[in-house]
This record gives structure tokens, sequence and C-alpha cells, in this order.
């Protein structure tokens, strides 16, 4: 198992954003983590990756506890993630961003190669043209790429990807979803919050499904799009449950 | 090895040029009082390039950074009067004191950010100065002066001013070095992600606590080295000189009108502040508001140009960016 989320529950003031969250991610495996809006999708990654400590429960990556560690020591263990609302660092320039993912990520790197691993990054992003832009200077599609490739930069074991592909044109979407696979066959873990339901169902080995912080749901896609509950957590969204009951797995 | 490839931009070695040709005008010229004009611009310059590490690169405002020269002054001037040392290593130890200053505050007041960060500032120097006040060894209110005959062992005091114009010099080229050494750097950059974002950077791995701590140290150093070298020079050290909030709000201003972030962005900004400052100082008028005209100075670059001059040609002219580190 590279990840396993025991019992966790997180609270905000009055709101309880998760009660209870457990899984386990087998190496090299892509989880789906789905729910409506304010389910508690975004909080169980800042759990993960040490942006809030977790009222209860344990979080263990590759074998060891990172309960309520740092984010940049889990960082430097090899745990990468992306920004649903994106973290450009404006002012430097493309190539800059990816060069911090590859320089305080897992490997440590020195500059000089931390720079070979920036250009190799950008170029399998579709970045590599913009890489003496400034980051800021990027439309939304590719600073989602740049969010990608500077977690990628960092070579890490596990990648959590919060809604890559929100806000993107159908093109773009299947090149991103292309950029996914890829990353998976390089042996990478990947956990996948996506409100895109075609995209999330074709790519995942398995789905959590969330909703009011409470795991309702967790199978195959196949198993979760049939699931009566997650049918009626969706209701409140005709369109988001009509996707999930026309889901096609081939796609 | 990428560190040696870095050195090798022109602009850096095109504007050392430049501030080393400035800096010998006076010594070709014998003239004096050209000398004392320089000498506080190369002043400025260290002080303006130290902050600018803070400021400009991290992204931290600190208000309070005169503290830092004036704690190296009385370091500096106590070891030589109280235990006879000489200038250099009297000048490391300021340095030294500055840098472990910074090294006790940054534990406790890096942690804030923003606003809370720049108004920890404020308090530090004043808590200094009181606390300086009142610290006998150090000579309570009436501070530390020099006995005339120390100037001897630097061949009198006309030799003396002469010689520590000189090294004044050597430390602002040192200086200029420095930054571009650590803009260019791994640590250098960690700190520019700190300054864009400090979550993300923490997320993507860079140790914020350590980084910014040691960017408050750097920044401290070299202030903590001149404050002694200024003193000496000036023969006296008293509280309200050593620790004049105003000269903290001067230090910004150069580092935003010159440009923060960039390496020569305060070396123009302390040459253009000071010569401003100096056409003031001749008018009676204005003689009394100049910490007034520093303020309104700020908030127009704020407001008007908030990359600074070097900042505004760079992104104006991207061609040019080699020649303006
Ligand atoms: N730092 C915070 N302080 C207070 N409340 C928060 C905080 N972060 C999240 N919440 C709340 O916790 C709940 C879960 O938020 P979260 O961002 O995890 O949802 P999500 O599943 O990612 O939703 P979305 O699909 O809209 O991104 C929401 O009600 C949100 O308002
Ligand atoms: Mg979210």
């Amino acid at each position: 198992m590279i990840l396993q989320v025991n019992n966790v529950s997180k609270r905000f003031g009055g709101l309880q954003a998760l009660s209870g969250v457990s899984f386990e991610l087998p190496e090299g495996q892509i989880m789906g983590l789905i729910g409506p809006n304010g389910a508690g999708k975004t909080t169980t990654f800042n759990v993960i990756n040490g942006v809030y400590p977790p009222d209860t429960g344990t979080v263990v990556f590759k074998g060891s506890d990172i309960t309520g560690a740092k984010t940049y020591e889990i960082a430097r263990q090899g745990l990468a993630r992306t920004h649903q609302i994106v973290k450009p660092l404006n002012e430097l320039t493309v190539r800059e961003n990816v060069i911090v993912g590859a320089c305080f990520g897992r490997q440590n790197l020195p500059l000089g190669q931390a720079t070979d691993v920036a250009n190799e990054v950008m170029e399998f992003v579709g970045l590599g043209k913009r890489a003496d832009q400034l980051a800021g200077s990027l439309n939304v599609g590719q600073k989602k790429r740049l969010e990608m490739a500077r977690a990628l930069a960092a070579r890490p074991y596990l990648l959590l990807l919060d809604e890559v592909l929100a806000g993107l044109n159908p093109s773009e979407i299947t090149r991103m979803t292309e950029i996914v696979h890829k990353i998976r066959e390089q042996g990478i873990s990947i956990i996948m919050i996506e409100h895109v339901m075609q995209a999330v169902m074709s790519v995942s080995d398995f789905v959590l499904v969330l909703d009011f912080g409470k795991p309702i749901a967790y199978g195959t896609p196949t198993e979760v799009a049939n699931d009566p509950k997650v049918i009626e957590a969706y209701l409140g969204d005709p369109k988001l449950a009509e996707q999930l009951s026309s889901h096609d797995p081939v796609s | 090895m990428s560190m040696l490839k870095n050195l090798r931009n022109p602009g850096l070695w095109l504007w050392m040029a430049i501030v080393l040709a400035v800096g010998l005008w006076p010594v070709i010229t014998q003239r004096a009082s050209t000398r004392e004009e320089i000498f506080t611009v190369l002043l400025s310059v260290v002080l303006a390039s130290s902050l600018n590490i803070l400021l400009g690169y991290t992204g931290y405002v600190s208000f309070g950074h005169i503290v830092f020269f004036g704690l190296g002054g009385y370091v500096g001037l106590f070891l030589i009067t109280a235990y006879g040392w000489s200038l250099w290593p009297a000048m490391l130890a300021g340095g030294i004191s500055s840098a472990f200053l910074a090294l006790l505050l940054g534990q406790a007041i890096l942690r804030l950010r923003g606003a809370y960060f720049a108004l920890a500032t404020i308090g530090i120097n004043e808590a200094m100065r009181a606390f300086i006040n009142n610290f006998e060894p150090f000579g309570g209110p009436t501070g530390i002066s020099l006995n005339f005959s120390v100037y001897n062992d630097y061949g009198g005091a006309a030799n003396a001013l002469w010689m520590l114009y000189g090294v004044m010099l050597a430390l602002a080229l040192l200086n200029i070095l420095l930054s571009y050494v650590v803009k260019s750097s791994k640590f250098g950059l960690g700190l520019l992600a700190i300054r864009e974002d400090e979550d993300a950077a923490e997320v993507m791995g860079v140790v914020t606590p350590r980084a910014k701590t040691w960017a408050y140290v750097l920044s401290a150093f070299l202030p903590g080295v001149v404050g002694v070298l200024f003193f000496f020079k000036n023969g006296n050290i008293e509280p309200p000189q050593a620790f004049r909030l105003h000269m903290s709000i001067e230090m910004l201003v150069m580092v935003m009108l010159g440009g923060y972030g960039t390496i020569l962005g305060p070396v123009l900004g302390a040459a253009g502040y000071q010569r401003l400052r100096g056409l003031l100082l001749t008018s009676d008028l204005f003689k009394n508001i100049q910490l007034t005209v520093a303020g309104v100075l700020l908030l127009v670059i704020i407001l008007f140009i908030p990359a600074g001059f070097v900042g505004w040609l760079r992104n104006r002219f991207p061609k040019l960016r080699r020649f303006l580190p």
C-alpha cells in the first residue's frame, strides 16, 4: 500500500468537513475521488499532504506515519499535489516554477539537474514553448498544466490531482487525460478529484465517493456508477447524475 | 557548475565595473567632498542591497532593518574601546552579532506573515533603542566615543578616511556579487518561491522556516559590518543615531525606487535617493520634511511603478534583461 488513510475526521468551526474517512491505495493504481460540491474532497487532500492536521485518524504514506507532518516534509518524502485553485508563482517564468518543483521535491536536485528535469517535464505536459514566459501570463488551461508539471518534476511516488480538468475545453480534457494515463505508465500512484465523470470513470481503477464528509461508496467505476446511494447523492445535480448513469467505461 | 555558468552574466560585470569606476572617481580627483558624498551612497547601497534579500527576494517587509546597522556599530566600537580590538575583527564581530540577532528574532517573528511581520519589526527597532539606552557597558544614553588616537594605527585621521572609503567600496561590490550569487542559487529560488506564494512553496517542499531564517540572517550581516565601519569613521555612537527609524524607511524607499528583487535596483535606488536627498537638504524648506518626502515617494512608487525603476525597464524592454540583472 502506498497510502493508508484511517478514520480521518476534520472539523472547521461548526462544520464537520470530514468524518471517518478511510481508504487504501495500492501502489501504481489510480483512485478517483468524487462527490458533490463541498463534500470534503479537497479537504481530504489537505489532510493527506499536511496543510491541516486531522482531528482524528492517521495517514500512513509508504509505511511511515505522516499524520500532522509539515507539508514540506511530506513533499520531500515523495508526495506531490496540484491545486484546484491554481497557485502559479506569477513573477517567475514557467521554467523557474517547474525547477522549484524539481529542486525541492523528492530528489532534492541541484539547480543544473533540476533544469534538465524541468525541461523534460515541460515538454511532457506541452508547456515547452512557454518555458520563458512569466507564469502569471498563462491562461487557465496552461496554469493547470503548470500545476501538473511542478508536481511531476518532484518525481513523486504519489500524485494528488485536484480537478485538473475543470475549466478545460474538450480537446484540452482529452489531452490532459492522456497525460494522466502516461503518468500512470511511469508507475506513479494517483488520486484524482474530478467532476468530469467520463474522464474520472475511464482512468480510475476504483472510485471513492464522499458526501457531506462521509464516504458513501467505494468500488470499481461500474459498481459506483450503479450504486443507488451515489445516484441519490448527486440528485441535487441532475446533470451529473445523468452523466454518471450514462457512463461508458470504454471511452 | 551552474553557479559558475551563472556568473557569466554580462550585466553583472558591467554594473560592477560602473560602480567601481564611480567609486574610484574621488580617488582620482582626490576630492574629499566627492568622497564623502559617494561614501554615503555606497553605505546606502550596502544597506539597501542587504534589505533586498529579505524584502525583494523573500517578500517580507522589514521596517526595522536599521537595528542591525546600529547593533553592529555598538558591538564593534565596544570591542575597539574596551578590548583594544583592531577595526577588522571588530567589523566581523559586528556583522556576526547582527546576524545572530536576526537568527534569534527570526525564530520568533518569521512565523508571522504579511503586515504582522512588518509591525513586529517596528517594535524591534524601538525596543533595541530603549534597551541600549539603559545598557551601561555600551555607555547608556551617552554611547561610546573613540579616542582620536585610534586613527594613528591607520596612518592618521586623514589617511584613515581614504582607507575607510576604499573598504566601503569593496564591501558594496561584495554585496552586489553576494546578491547575485544568492539570487541565482537554489536557495535564492526557494526565497523567490516564498515571495510569490508561501503556501505553494511549502507544498513543493521548500523548507520555509529555514529558508526565511537564512534570508534574514544574510540580510543582517553586512549592515552589521558597515555599522562598525560607519561609526568608527564617525568617532562615536549614541542610541538615537544608531537606531533611526527613518533610516529603516529610507532603506525601503531605495529598494522600492530602484526595483525590489533585482540586483541593480537597490544600487540605482540608493544612488537616486541620496541624490534627491542631497538636493532637498540644500533647501531650508525641505530640510525638515525629508521623511515626509520619503513617505510620499514610497507611496507614489507603490501606486504607479510598483516594480521600481529597474523592474519597469525590464518589463518595458525584455531584450535588455541580460544587462539589467
Ligand atoms: N479552511 C477552511 N475553513 C473553513 N471551512 C472550510 C475550509 N476548507 C474547507 N472548508 C469547508 O469544508 C467543506 C468541504 O470543502 P472542500 O473544499 O473539501 O470541498 P470539495 O469537495 O473539494 O468541494 P468542491 O467540489 O467544490 O471543490 C466546505 O463546506 C468548505 O466550505
Ligand atoms: Mg475541492
